[in-house]
């Protein structure tokens, strides 16, 4: 009785994974592909914006790796490679013959933070100004460690601390009556 | 029993302080916070207040045959206006702008910004011309030496060409009043 019974529901289980094994299976790939899509898709917008050229590959790189450290202005949260707005096209070309008269990084950076301000490089750097925003977690982070250690120390120290001589007494007296009256009820 | 163990070796008015921290922690937060929100994030203040007048020559908008450059910004105290046709908060401070050119031993200038000299040419002859002169830059070969990254953008140069205020958005009866006047009359004063 108990096999011929367990036999079927066991091979409907079977069969149920294996079904929802084959549905599963192109739901995956195809998520996996769309998403392979969506993220060339940007890729490609970003820089189908203007035909450049460039000398070499690593030239190329070295303008892309340089447009996406940058800020566009107008749309604040958008790198210049990521912004479709005018400004971040013209400066993408003032980027773009920068590189190609031959001039550095720096000197591209340098030229930017002298018109637009710190304010267009994502990574801030550090100089007076923005000591508090580099060090101000670590100080944060710094008081909240010694309110913690204090406060544990405390906690630790306290029975001992809070008794005075007198009410060590005090206590060795109530711990003595109470032994002696286990002693006498048992 | 319950008395003594509460006692504690620090004052009462000690812990209170201690208690208060975090409030006063959390206050400070907020302010800082609030102060934050006050803040427009558009407005990125310019690296180049303090600065001499970045070195330019445009081509007058109404008249190529002449040049603007930045020699003329020196020896008088000029409003230099970021602006353009299809600005239309350039329109709402246009007003403002003619009563601006009013003043004596004071000139407008305009930088006519990624516009086209017909559409510009038409709005002044349309609505005024407030400017002494107007460089016409239709690709921003010059507005990315002034940081330019909108329009309207106001910068207000001293007698020797150095940028000494720069303002963004549209010019109101309240920033004039209260901020661009008595800088200009500050500049003045200078001689």
């Amino acid at each position: 009785m108990r096999p011929s019974l367990s036999k079927p529901s066991l091979w409907a289980i079977n069969i149920d994974e294996k079904r929802t094994y084959e549905i599963g299976m192109p739901a995956l790939i195809k998520s996996f592909l769309l998403s392979i899509l969506l993220l060339t898709s940007v890729a490609v917008d970003a820089f189908t914006l203007e035909e450049l050229t460039f000398d070499s590959p690593e030239q190329q790189t070295e303008f892309r790796e340089l447009i996406s450290e940058l800020r566009c202005l107008v749309c604040q949260n958008e790198s210049l490679a990521g912004s479709k707005a005018e400004l971040a096209q013209d400066l993408r070309n003032e980027v773009y013959k920068m590189m190609r008269a031959g001039q550095s990084q720096d000197e591209i950076l340098d030229f930017l933070i002298a018109r637009y301000g710190d304010f267009v490089l994502y990574d801030p750097p550090l100089k007076p100004s923005t000591y508090i925003l580099w060090f101000g977690p670590f100080v944060l982070i710094g008081i909240g460690a010694v309110f913690m250690v204090r406060a544990l120390l405390r906690k630790q120290s306290a029975p001992d601390a809070e008794l005075s001589d007198d009410d060590r007494l005090r206590l060795k007296d109530m711990l003595a009556d109470r032994d002696g009256k286990t002693d006498q009820s048992s | 029993m319950g008395a003594a163990s509460t006692a504690s070796s620090t004052p009462a008015s000690h812990r209170v302080l201690v208690a208060l921290v975090p409030l006063a922690l959390f206050i400070a937060l907020v302010a800082l916070l609030a102060f934050g929100l006050g803040n427009d994030p558009r407005k990125v203040p310019s690296p180049l207040v303090g600065k001499p007048v970045p070195v330019f020559s445009l081509p007058e908008l109404t008249d190529p045959g002449r040049s603007v450059s930045d020699t003329d910004l020196k020896g008088t105290i000029s409003l230099v206006n970021v602006w353009a046709s299809w600005c239309g908060s350039c329109r709402a401070e246009h007003q403002a702008l003619m009563a601006l050119s009013e003043i004596p031993d004071f000139q407008v200038v305009g930088l006519n910004w990624k516009d086209d000299a017909e559409n510009a040419t038409q709005v002044l002859r349309l609505t005024g011309n407030p400017y002494d002169m107007n460089g016409y830059d239709p690709d921003n070969s010059v507005g990315i030496h002034w940081g330019v990254y909108g329009a309207p953008e106001t910068f207000v140069v001293d007698r020797k060409g150095i940028i000494r205020y720069k303002h963004i958005g549209p010019i109101d009866r309240t920033v004039w009043e209260e901020t661009l006047q008595p800088l200009v009359a500050e500049l003045q004063a200078e001689g």
